[in-house]
Protein backbone atom coordinates (compact mmCIF):
# COMPACT_ATOMS: atom_id res chain seq x y z
CA UNK A 1 0.00 0.00 0.00
CA UNK A 2 1.49 3.53 -0.81
CA UNK A 3 -0.19 6.76 -0.84
CA UNK A 4 0.47 9.81 -3.38
CA UNK A 5 0.51 13.33 -1.27
CA UNK A 6 0.08 16.41 -4.07
CA UNK A 7 1.71 18.69 -2.56
CA UNK A 8 1.31 22.44 -2.68
CA UNK A 9 3.22 25.07 -1.54
CA UNK A 10 2.65 28.99 -1.41
CA UNK A 11 4.20 31.80 0.00
CA UNK A 12 2.62 33.87 2.99
CA UNK A 13 0.08 36.63 2.05
CA UNK A 14 2.35 38.88 3.67
CA UNK A 15 4.86 38.33 1.37
CA UNK A 16 5.54 39.97 -1.82
CA UNK A 17 5.07 37.23 -4.58
CA UNK A 18 7.20 39.49 -7.57
CA UNK A 19 6.60 36.25 -9.56
CA UNK A 20 3.15 36.16 -9.21
CA UNK A 21 2.87 40.26 -9.53
CA UNK A 22 4.32 39.93 -13.17
CA UNK A 23 2.23 37.33 -14.32
CA UNK A 24 -0.97 39.04 -12.94
CA UNK A 25 0.84 42.51 -15.15
CA UNK A 26 0.65 40.47 -18.05
CA UNK A 27 -2.62 39.02 -17.62
CA UNK A 28 -3.95 42.52 -17.78
CA UNK A 29 -1.73 43.18 -20.49
CA UNK A 30 -3.45 40.31 -22.45
CA UNK A 31 -6.85 41.77 -21.90
CA UNK A 32 -8.16 39.56 -18.94
CA UNK A 33 -10.01 42.72 -17.17
CA UNK A 34 -11.38 40.86 -14.69
CA UNK A 35 -8.09 39.09 -13.04
CA UNK A 36 -7.34 40.46 -9.78
CA UNK A 37 -4.72 38.57 -8.34
CA UNK A 38 -2.43 35.92 -9.29
CA UNK A 39 0.09 33.77 -6.94
CA UNK A 40 2.69 31.79 -7.79
CA UNK A 41 3.39 28.21 -5.60
CA UNK A 42 4.73 25.00 -5.85
CA UNK A 43 3.19 21.88 -6.59
CA UNK A 44 5.59 18.61 -5.48
CA UNK A 45 4.54 14.79 -5.62
CA UNK A 46 5.76 12.90 -2.60
CA UNK A 47 4.90 8.76 -2.77
CA UNK A 48 5.04 7.44 0.65
CA UNK A 49 5.20 3.72 1.07
CA UNK A 50 2.93 3.53 4.00
CA UNK A 51 0.19 0.77 5.08
CA UNK A 52 -1.69 3.39 7.38
CA UNK A 53 -2.85 6.51 6.40
CA UNK A 54 -2.32 8.45 9.53
CA UNK A 55 1.33 7.23 9.38
CA UNK A 56 1.53 8.87 5.51
CA UNK A 57 -0.12 12.06 7.01
CA UNK A 58 2.47 12.33 9.73
CA UNK A 59 5.54 12.12 7.32
CA UNK A 60 3.88 14.06 5.16
CA UNK A 61 3.08 17.17 7.53
CA UNK A 62 6.83 16.05 9.28
CA UNK A 63 8.65 16.68 5.52
CA UNK A 64 6.76 19.83 5.09
CA UNK A 65 8.04 21.36 7.99
CA UNK A 66 11.75 20.26 7.78
CA UNK A 67 12.15 20.42 4.21
CA UNK A 68 9.28 21.19 1.07
CA UNK A 69 8.23 24.27 3.06
CA UNK A 70 10.01 27.22 5.17
CA UNK A 71 7.40 28.15 7.44
CA UNK A 72 8.83 31.50 7.53
CA UNK A 73 7.25 32.40 4.60
CA UNK A 74 5.29 29.30 3.22
CA UNK A 75 1.85 27.78 3.63
CA UNK A 76 1.26 24.24 2.66
CA UNK A 77 -1.15 22.03 2.37
CA UNK A 78 -1.44 18.32 0.92
CA UNK A 79 -3.97 15.79 -0.02
CA UNK A 80 -3.32 12.20 0.12
CA UNK A 81 -4.19 9.62 -2.58
CA UNK A 82 -3.86 6.01 -1.81
CA UNK A 83 -2.13 4.02 -4.95
CA UNK A 84 -2.33 0.53 -5.07
CA UNK B 1 52.69 30.13 16.11
CA UNK B 2 50.52 27.65 14.15
CA UNK B 3 48.44 29.33 11.52
CA UNK B 4 44.72 29.03 12.11
CA UNK B 5 43.02 27.23 10.10
CA UNK B 6 39.97 28.72 8.42
CA UNK B 7 37.36 26.28 7.01
CA UNK B 8 35.80 27.60 3.92
CA UNK B 9 32.71 24.85 3.01
CA UNK B 10 32.41 24.05 -0.93
CA UNK B 11 28.69 22.50 -1.85
CA UNK B 12 27.93 21.83 -5.53
CA UNK B 13 27.27 24.85 -6.72
CA UNK B 14 29.19 27.53 -4.67
CA UNK B 15 30.73 29.67 -6.75
CA UNK B 16 32.07 32.34 -4.27
CA UNK B 17 34.13 29.72 -2.84
CA UNK B 18 37.65 30.51 -4.49
CA UNK B 19 37.43 34.06 -3.80
CA UNK B 20 36.46 33.84 -0.47
CA UNK B 21 39.66 31.41 -0.30
CA UNK B 22 41.57 33.93 -1.95
CA UNK B 23 41.11 37.06 0.58
CA UNK B 24 41.49 34.93 3.45
CA UNK B 25 44.80 33.41 2.20
CA UNK B 26 45.99 36.90 1.77
CA UNK B 27 45.66 37.56 5.85
CA UNK B 28 49.20 36.32 7.70
CA UNK B 29 48.80 33.64 9.99
CA UNK B 30 45.61 32.18 8.41
CA UNK B 31 45.18 29.00 6.09
CA UNK B 32 42.26 28.57 4.35
CA UNK B 33 40.76 24.89 3.96
CA UNK B 34 38.38 23.77 1.51
CA UNK B 35 35.28 21.70 3.11
CA UNK B 36 33.73 19.20 0.82
CA UNK B 37 29.88 19.32 1.55
CA UNK B 38 29.87 15.73 2.08
CA UNK B 39 32.45 15.04 4.78
CA UNK B 40 31.44 15.20 8.74
CA UNK B 41 35.67 16.58 8.82
CA UNK B 42 36.22 20.13 9.59
CA UNK B 43 39.50 19.35 9.39
CA UNK B 44 40.68 21.82 12.55
CA UNK B 45 39.39 24.45 11.19
CA UNK B 46 38.34 27.31 14.04
CA UNK B 47 36.35 29.44 11.61
CA UNK B 48 33.87 28.16 9.30
CA UNK B 49 33.02 30.54 6.15
CA UNK B 50 29.81 29.27 3.87
CA UNK B 51 30.37 31.41 0.43
CA UNK B 52 28.01 32.53 -2.18
CA UNK B 53 26.64 30.62 -4.59
CA UNK B 54 23.71 28.45 -5.30
CA UNK B 55 24.31 25.61 -3.20
CA UNK B 56 22.21 22.60 -5.10
CA UNK B 57 21.13 24.74 -7.77
CA UNK B 58 18.99 26.51 -5.09
CA UNK B 59 16.34 23.90 -5.86
CA UNK B 60 13.77 23.99 -3.51
CA UNK B 61 14.27 27.09 -1.88
CA UNK B 62 17.60 29.17 -1.49
CA UNK B 63 19.72 27.17 0.95
CA UNK B 64 17.24 24.60 1.74
CA UNK B 65 19.01 21.26 0.73
CA UNK B 66 22.37 22.46 1.97
CA UNK B 67 21.29 22.76 5.52
CA UNK B 68 20.96 18.97 5.60
CA UNK B 69 24.42 18.07 4.15
CA UNK B 70 26.72 16.55 6.32
CA UNK B 71 29.20 19.14 6.78
CA UNK B 72 26.61 21.52 7.97
CA UNK B 73 25.49 19.29 10.57
CA UNK B 74 29.19 19.40 11.73
CA UNK B 75 29.02 23.18 11.58
CA UNK B 76 25.86 23.76 13.47
CA UNK B 77 26.88 21.39 16.34
CA UNK B 78 30.55 23.84 15.95
CA UNK B 79 28.58 27.07 15.93
CA UNK B 80 26.28 26.09 19.16
CA UNK B 81 29.84 25.38 21.12
CA UNK B 82 30.71 29.24 20.00
CA UNK B 83 32.60 28.43 16.81
CA UNK B 84 32.41 31.71 14.45
CA UNK B 85 30.43 31.20 11.46
CA UNK B 86 30.24 33.84 8.68
CA UNK B 87 28.02 33.15 5.47
CA UNK B 88 27.83 35.23 2.71
CA UNK B 89 24.83 35.70 0.43
CA UNK B 90 23.92 31.88 -0.37
CA UNK B 91 25.77 30.93 2.65
CA UNK B 92 23.37 33.52 4.88
CA UNK B 93 20.55 31.89 3.00
CA UNK B 94 21.81 28.79 4.32
CA UNK B 95 22.17 29.78 7.68
CA UNK B 96 18.78 31.24 7.87
CA UNK B 97 17.18 27.69 6.29
CA UNK B 98 19.49 25.85 8.65
CA UNK B 99 18.27 27.90 12.05
CA UNK B 100 21.46 29.25 12.95
CA UNK B 101 19.38 32.47 12.11
CA UNK B 102 16.60 33.66 12.61
CA UNK B 103 13.99 35.06 9.04
CA UNK B 104 14.69 33.81 5.67
CA UNK B 105 15.30 35.94 2.39
CA UNK B 106 12.49 35.78 -0.82
CA UNK B 107 12.85 37.50 -3.82
CA UNK B 108 14.24 40.60 -4.42
CA UNK B 109 11.31 43.18 -4.60
CA UNK B 110 11.97 44.30 -8.15
CA UNK B 111 11.98 40.52 -9.47
CA UNK B 112 15.83 41.30 -11.04
CA UNK B 113 19.27 39.41 -9.85
CA UNK B 114 21.07 42.20 -8.57
CA UNK B 115 25.17 42.19 -9.38
CA UNK B 116 26.08 45.58 -8.26
CA UNK B 117 27.95 47.76 -5.88
CA UNK B 118 25.89 48.84 -2.79
CA UNK B 119 26.47 51.07 0.72
CA UNK B 120 26.38 49.63 4.09
CA UNK B 121 26.87 50.68 7.22
CA UNK B 122 27.49 48.57 10.22
CA UNK B 123 24.97 49.47 12.97
CA UNK B 124 26.80 47.40 15.74
CA UNK B 125 30.40 47.46 15.73
CA UNK B 126 30.40 45.59 19.19
CA UNK B 127 30.70 41.77 17.34
CA UNK B 128 33.48 39.80 16.68
CA UNK B 129 33.02 40.54 12.44
CA UNK B 130 33.01 44.53 13.04
CA UNK B 131 34.80 45.63 15.42
CA UNK B 132 37.08 47.18 13.45
CA UNK B 133 34.68 49.47 12.08
CA UNK B 134 32.88 52.37 13.22
CA UNK B 135 29.18 52.93 13.07
CA UNK B 136 29.97 56.42 11.55
CA UNK B 137 31.30 54.98 7.80
CA UNK B 138 29.97 53.60 4.85
CA UNK B 139 31.06 50.70 3.52
CA UNK B 140 31.02 49.93 -0.37
CA UNK B 141 30.40 46.57 -0.98
CA UNK B 142 28.92 44.72 -4.01
CA UNK B 143 26.10 42.33 -3.61
CA UNK B 144 24.98 40.08 -6.69
CA UNK B 145 21.49 38.01 -5.52
CA UNK B 146 18.15 37.05 -6.85
CA UNK B 147 16.61 36.41 -3.25
CA UNK B 148 17.92 38.50 -1.05
CA UNK B 149 14.95 40.37 -0.25
CA UNK B 150 14.78 39.77 4.14
CA UNK B 151 11.85 38.99 5.97
CA UNK B 152 11.10 38.01 9.33
CA UNK B 153 7.93 38.06 11.27
CA UNK B 154 7.14 41.66 13.95
CA UNK B 155 8.40 39.47 16.84
CA UNK B 156 11.82 38.44 15.24
CA UNK B 157 12.68 42.11 14.25
CA UNK B 158 11.65 42.84 17.43
CA UNK B 159 13.80 40.69 19.49
CA UNK B 160 16.82 41.20 16.73
CA UNK B 161 16.49 44.98 17.37
CA UNK B 162 16.00 44.43 21.24
CA UNK B 163 19.36 42.01 21.37
CA UNK B 164 21.25 44.28 19.08
CA UNK B 165 21.57 41.53 16.57
CA UNK B 166 21.36 43.78 13.26
CA UNK B 167 24.17 44.31 11.84
CA UNK B 168 24.39 45.78 8.87
CA UNK B 169 21.76 47.98 7.04
CA UNK B 170 21.77 49.62 3.51
CA UNK B 171 22.08 52.77 3.17
CA UNK B 172 22.78 55.49 0.14
CA UNK B 173 26.19 57.00 -0.37
CA UNK B 174 25.25 59.36 2.76
CA UNK B 175 24.93 56.21 5.04
CA UNK B 176 21.20 57.11 5.18
CA UNK B 177 19.22 54.37 5.55
CA UNK B 178 16.32 55.27 2.96
CA UNK B 179 13.92 53.15 0.69
CA UNK B 180 15.77 54.55 -2.72
CA UNK B 181 18.97 52.62 -0.84
CA UNK B 182 16.60 49.35 -0.30
CA UNK B 183 18.43 47.25 -3.44
CA UNK B 184 15.99 43.96 -2.93
CA UNK B 185 13.07 45.08 -0.57
CA UNK B 186 14.51 43.67 2.67
CA UNK B 187 12.57 44.98 6.07
CA UNK B 188 14.45 47.92 7.63
CA UNK B 189 16.82 47.92 5.03
CA UNK B 190 18.80 45.00 6.78
CA UNK B 191 21.94 43.39 4.99
CA UNK B 192 23.22 41.62 7.75
CA UNK B 193 22.20 40.13 11.02
CA UNK B 194 24.04 38.35 13.61
CA UNK B 195 22.66 35.27 16.25
CA UNK B 196 22.24 36.19 19.95
CA UNK B 197 25.62 34.33 21.18
CA UNK B 198 27.53 37.09 18.86
CA UNK B 199 29.14 34.15 17.03
CA UNK B 200 27.32 33.34 13.83
CA UNK B 201 26.96 36.57 11.28
CA UNK B 202 24.93 36.14 7.88
CA UNK B 203 24.91 39.06 5.18
CA UNK B 204 23.84 39.12 1.55
CA UNK B 205 27.05 41.68 0.34
CA UNK B 206 30.21 40.06 -0.12
CA UNK B 207 33.13 41.26 1.86
CA UNK B 208 35.24 39.04 -0.25
CA UNK B 209 34.56 40.57 -3.34
CA UNK B 210 35.91 43.88 -1.75
CA UNK B 211 39.21 42.98 -0.41
CA UNK B 212 41.53 44.42 -1.88
CA UNK B 213 42.28 48.17 -3.90
CA UNK B 214 42.46 46.26 -7.09
CA UNK B 215 38.59 45.07 -6.82
CA UNK B 216 37.44 48.74 -5.93
CA UNK B 217 37.28 48.29 -2.41
CA UNK B 218 38.76 47.06 0.71
CA UNK B 219 36.05 48.22 3.10
CA UNK B 220 35.67 44.53 3.29
CA UNK B 221 38.80 43.39 4.51
CA UNK B 222 38.43 44.82 8.15
CA UNK B 223 35.23 42.11 8.31
CA UNK B 224 38.02 38.94 8.19
CA UNK B 225 40.37 41.08 10.12
CA UNK B 226 38.03 42.18 12.62
CA UNK B 227 37.29 38.04 12.87
CA UNK B 228 40.88 36.79 13.06
CA UNK B 229 41.89 38.90 15.41
CA UNK B 230 39.71 37.57 18.22
CA UNK B 231 41.45 34.52 17.28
Amino acid sequence: MAYTAKITVTLRESILDVQGKAVEHALLNLGYASVDSARIGKYIEVRINEAEQGEAERICNEICLKLLSNPVMENYSFLLEQVN
Amino acid sequence: MADITVGVVVFPGSNCDHDTMHAVASFEGVKPVMLWHGSHDLEGAKVILLPGGFSYGDYLRAGSIARFSPIMQEVVEAAGKGMPVLGICNGFQVLLESGLLEGALSRNRDKKFLCRNTFIKPVNCSTMFTSLYSEDEVLSIPIAHGEGNYFAPPETISSLMEYDQIVFRYTDALGRVTDEANPNGSLGNIAGIVNRAGNVLGLMPHPERASEKLLGSDDGRRLFESLFRQL
